[in-house]
C-alpha cells in the first residue's frame, strides 16, 4: 500500500508534473501490472447484442446501406485482386477482413471532415461517396482520375469528399492531419474535424509521436483511427510494440482513448460518432484503436504465407468476418431488414456493376501528355508554366511531332 | 535597416495583410525567436498565429504543410535549416509533391524560413548550405536573399507565393544593416523571384553568389578594380530556384569570364548547376576561360576557428579564383 503525503503550500510544484503526490515509496511504474485496456463491442461475432439494453444512434436504412459498402468493397477487392494477377494492373491492396473498419468510420463524417488515409481505406471514401468509377478511375490512371494518372493505384486523392493525396512514406499523414484540424479550429470553429487513418505498424513513425503530442497540446479536432489489423507487411504486431497496443499510448498524450472492436459495424459506427462529436465539440483530439484481422495480403507484391499459416487466415474467416456478423444481425428474426434473396440479388447487381466500371475504366483514354508537366507549381491560378518546364514540354512536343508513328498517341487523351 | 528588422517587418505586414498567415515554430512566440527574427509577434497577433512549438521538426513541418493543405499559409520557422534534415520527408514528399500528386486540386502555400548556411564556431551539424538540396526538387521555389531589402520583398513574396517556398537565411546576417529605398519601406513592396540583382556592375569579370558570399565578392571586387584595375560585375542571385540564368548569360556575353561563389559543398552544387547551365547556352561561346567556382571545402564544417575560417569563401580567395578566370599570374 503506498502511503501517499500531499504537497503542502510551501512545497513548490514541478512545472512538468503539477499535480504528482509525493511517496515515500520506491516503486516503479511497472506496465505489466496495469490492466489491459478493453475493447468496445455492441455485436458479438453471433449476431445478438453484448448489451441488450445498448441504445443504437444508427437507424436501419443506415446498417443496411453500411452493409452494401462493405459488400461493394469485398467485391471489389476480389475482382481487382484477380485483375492484377492477370496483369490488367500493376497494383493493387484489399480491404478483406478490415470492411467493417473502413466503411463505418468514414460513414460518420460531413461535408467539411477532412481525410488523410494510409492505404487500406477505399471502403471509408464508398461511405463518403466515391463512386466505384471513380476508384476504378484512379486505379487505371486514366484521364477521369482526379489525381490525372499521376499516383500509383490506390493512392487516391478527391477534392469533393476532402480526400488528400496518399502519402507512400508511411505516417506522415499524421503531421497533416492535425495541421489540417488546427485550420478547422480556426477556420471553422465548431463544425468539422479531421480524421487521420493509420495501421499499428505506422504508429512506431517518429509522425505519430510528433503529431499525437501536438494535437494534444494545441488542442486540434482531429480524430487519430489506428487500424490494429495484426501485421505491418510480415511484422506481426507483438514485434511492432511491447506496450498494450496503441490504445495505451494516448493518456500518456493526454488524449481521451478507446478501443474499440474493429470486426464490429456497430461499435466502429457508434464509437467513431461519439469521438466525432468530442473533437468538434470540444477541440480535442481523440484516439480509436479498431481492432481487426488483416485476412488479406499486405499488397499484390506480397504473399503473407510465408509469414503465418493459412490456417490462422481461414480461422479468421470463417469465424469473425465483419460482413457476415452484420449480416447474421440484420437477418435476425426481430430484426429482418435483409433476406438471402436480397443479399444474392444485391451481389449479382454489384459483380456486374464493378466489370461494368473496370471495363469503362480501362476503355478510358489515358491523361493527355501535356499534363505531365502542369501542376508542378501553382502560379497565375496554375496556368502559367515555368520557362524549365515550358522548354520540356516544347522538346517532348518536338519529339512526338517528329516520331510520331513510334508511339501510340491515340491512347491518350488530346 | 538589419535584416532581422527587415524579416520581422516583412512577417507582421504580411500577418496584418491577411489573417490566413501564422507563424509556427520551436521558441517563435515568448521567446521571441532564437534568433528575434519573431520579435513582437505574439504580443500583436495572439497566440492562435504565432505559435511555439514541441520540439519535433518533423512534427510541425508536417502539421504546417497540413495547415496549408486546408487552406492557411504558415510561416515555418527551423531554429536552423541543419534541423530542418528531420523533417526533409514532410518539405519534399509532402509539401513540394502534393500539387501535382493531387492533379492541381490541392495547393500548399507553406513559407519554410531560418537560417541556412556556416554561422561561427557551431561546428558539422550547424554550418551546411541547404540550397543545393532544395533546388534539386521539382515543386519548391528556394530563395538565398543578401540585403534587408532582398529580405524583405522576398520574404513578403514568398509568403504570398501559393506554393511551397524555402527561405534561406544566414545568421551572420541578421545584425548588419542595409540602407532601405523609400519604395523598399513601403507594405506593397515585393521583389519577384526568378530575378537576379546587379549588385555592382562592371565589364572584365562576372561573380555570380547568393547571401553572405555576395558581401564577399563585394569587398573582392573592390580589391580587383583598387590592385588590378579589373572591373568585376557582381550578381546576387536573390533566388537558387528559379535560377536566373537569363542575367548570368548576359553578363557573361559582356565580361567573357565567370566565378561562382557560394559556401555549399563544391559537389552537386549551385556553381555546378550555373557551370551546366552556362555550357548550355549561348554564353559558352563567349567565355574565354574555363567557369572558376570557389565552395566551402568538402569537408563536415570544423569547430575550432582557426579550421573553419580555412573552410569557407573570403574576399582573397574570390580575388585568387578571379585573376585565374583572368589569366593573370601570381
Amino acid at each position: 500500500m503506498n502511503v501517499l503525503i500531499r504537497l503542502t503550500k510551501s512545497t513548490l510544484a514541478y512545472p512538468g508534473a503539477e499535480k504528482s503526490l509525493i511517496t515515500p515509496q520506491l516503486v516503479f511504474n511497472d506496465p505489466t501490472t496495469l490492466p489491459v485496456i478493453s475493447t468496445f463491442r455492441i455485436l458479438s461475432p453471433t449476431g445478438a447484442l453484448v448489451d441488450n439494453n445498448h441504445s443504437l444512434t444508427i437507424t436501419s436504412e443506415k446498417i443496411v446501406d453500411l452493409y452494401k459498402h462493405m459488400v461493394t468493397l469485398h467485391t471489389l477487392d476480389t475482382i481487382m485482386y484477380d485483375a492484377q494477377r492477370q496483369g490488367r494492373l500493376s497494383f493493387y491492396m484489399t480491404s478483406s477482413g478490415e470492411e467493417a473498419v473502413s466503411v463505418a468510420s468514414g460513414a460518420i463524417l460531413e461535408k467539411h471532415d477532412q481525410i488523410f488515409a494510409q492505404y487500406r481505406e477505399q471502403g471509408a471514401f464508398l461511405a463518403r461517396g466515391l463512386s466505384v468509377q471513380d476508384i476504378m478511375n484512379q486505379l487505371y490512371a486514366n484521364s477521369n482520375d482526379h489525381g490525372k494518372g499521376r499516383n500509383m493505384p490506390i493512392h487516391h486523392v478527391n477534392k469533393a469528399i476532402n480526400l488528400h493525396p496518399i502519402s507512400s512514406p508511411l505516417a506522415t499523414q499524421i503531421p497533416h492531419a492535425v495541421g489540417a484540424a488546427y485550420a478547422l479550429k480556426l477556420t471553422k470553429p465548431n463544425q468539422a474535424c479531421s480524421i487521420c487513418y493509420v495501421g499499428e505498424g505506422a504508429c512506431s513513425e517518429g509522425d505519430f509521436h510528433a503529431g499525437l503530442n501536438i494535437a494534444a497540446t494545441r488542442e486540434c479536432p482531429v480524430i487519430f483511427f489506428v487500424r490494429n489489423n495484426g501485421y505491418a507487411i510480415s511484422t506481426a504486431s507483438k514485434e511492432q510494440y511491447k506496450g498494450d497496443g496503441i490504445a495505451s499510448r494516448g493518456p500518456g498524450y493526454g488524449i481521451v482513448t478507446i478501443r474499440i472492436d474493429g470486426n464490429d459495424l456497430l461499435a466502429v459506427y457508434e464509437a467513431t460518432k461519439a469521438a466525432r462529436d468530442l473533437a468538434v465539440k470540444e477541440n480535442r483530439p481523440v484516439l480509436i484503436e479498431a481492432m481487426t484481422y488483416r485476412r488479406s495480403h499486405h499488397s499484390t507484391s506480397d504473399d503473407s504465407f510465408a509469414y503465418r499459416s493459412k490456417h490462422e487466415v481461414d480461422a479468421w474467416k470463417r469465424h469473425d468476418n465483419p460482413i457476415s456478423r452484420i449480416r447474421k444481425y440484420m437477418q435476425r428474426p426481430d430484426i429482418n431488414i435483409w433476406s438471402d434473396e436480397l443479399e444474392e440479388k444485391f451481389r449479382k447487381a454489384t459483380k456486374k456493376d464493378i466489370l461494368k466500371c473496370l471495363q469503362i475504366a480501362e476503355r478510358t483514354k489515358k491523361p493527355p501528355l501535356s499534363e505531365i508537366f502542369t501542376d508542378v507549381y501553382f502560379d497565375n491560378g496554375g496556368k502559367e508554366l515555368q520557362p524549365h518546364l515550358k522548354e520540356q514540354k516544347e522538346e517532348l512536343d518536338e519529339i512526338l511531332a517528329q516520331y510520331r508513328s513510334w508511339y501510340h498517341l491515340e491512347d491518350y487523351k488530346a | 535597416m538589419s535584416v532581422r528588422d527587415a524579416l520581422n517587418t516583412a512577417l507582421a505586414e504580411e500577418m496584418d495583410k491577411d489573417d490566413d498567415v501564422f507563424i509556427m515554430g520551436e521558441e517563435v512566440a515568448q521567446y521571441n525567436g532564437a534568433y528575434k527574427v519573431t520579435r513582437g509577434l505574439l504580443d500583436r497577433f495572439g497566440e492562435r498565429r504565432v505559435i511555439d512549438t514541441p520540439i519535433t521538426e518533423m512534427g510541425f513541418t508536417g502539421i504546417c504543410v497540413g495547415a496549408a493543405l486546408a487552406g492557411l499559409k504558415p510561416v515555418c520557422e527551423f531554429m536552423t535549416f541543419n534541423f530542418a534534415m528531420q523533417s526533409i520527408d514532410q518539405i519534399i514528399n509532402s509539401g513540394a509533391k502534393t500539387y501535382y500528386m493531387s492533379g492541381g486540386t490541392q495547393v500548399c502555400n507553406v513559407t519554410f524560413r531560418g537560417p541556412n548556411g556556416a554561422a561561427a564556431g557551431v561546428g558539422a551539424q550547424h554550418s551546411q548550405d541547404y540550397s543545393a538540396w532544395y533546388g534539386s526538387i521539382p515543386g519548391l521555389k528556394v530563395v538565398s536573399p543578401y540585403s534587408s531589402e532582398d529580405c524583405k520583398g522576398l520574404l513578403k513574396a514568398a509568403i504570398r507565393d501559393p506554393n511551397v517556398t524555402i527561405f534561406l537565411e544566414n545568421e551572420m546576417l541578421y545584425n548588419e544593416t542595409f540602407p532601405m529605398s523609400e519604395e523598399a519601406m513601403s507594405t506593397d513592396f515585393v521583389i519577384p523571384f526568378g530575378q537576379a540583382k546587379i549588385e555592382r556592375p562592371g565589364s572584365d569579370i562576372t561573380i555570380v553568389a547568393h547571401s553572405r558570399n555576395v558581401e564577399f565578392s563585394l569587398k573582392a571586387a573592390e580589391i580587383l578594380k583598387e590592385k588590378y584595375n579589373v572591373e568585376a560585375e557582381v550578381i546576387n542571385l536573390r533566388t537558387i530556384k528559379p535560377l536566373d540564368v537569363p542575367s548570368i548569360v548576359k553578363s557573361v556575353k559582356k565580361t567573357n569570364r565567370l566565378v561562382s561563389v557560394e559556401s555549399g559543398f563544391p559537389a552537386f552544387g549551385v556553381g555546378s548547376e550555373i557551370c551546366a547551365q552556362i555550357m548550355e547556352s549561348e554564353a559558352f561561346d563567349a567565355l574565354d576561360a574555363p567557369v572558376e567556382r570557389v565552395t566551402g571545402a568538402e569537408v563536415p564544417t570544423p569547430y575550432a576557428k582557426e579550421l573553419e575560417d580555412f573552410a569557407f569563401p573570403t574576399p582573397e580567395i574570390i580575388v585568387r579564383a578571379c585573376k585565374k578566370a583572368l589569366y593573370m599570374e601570381e
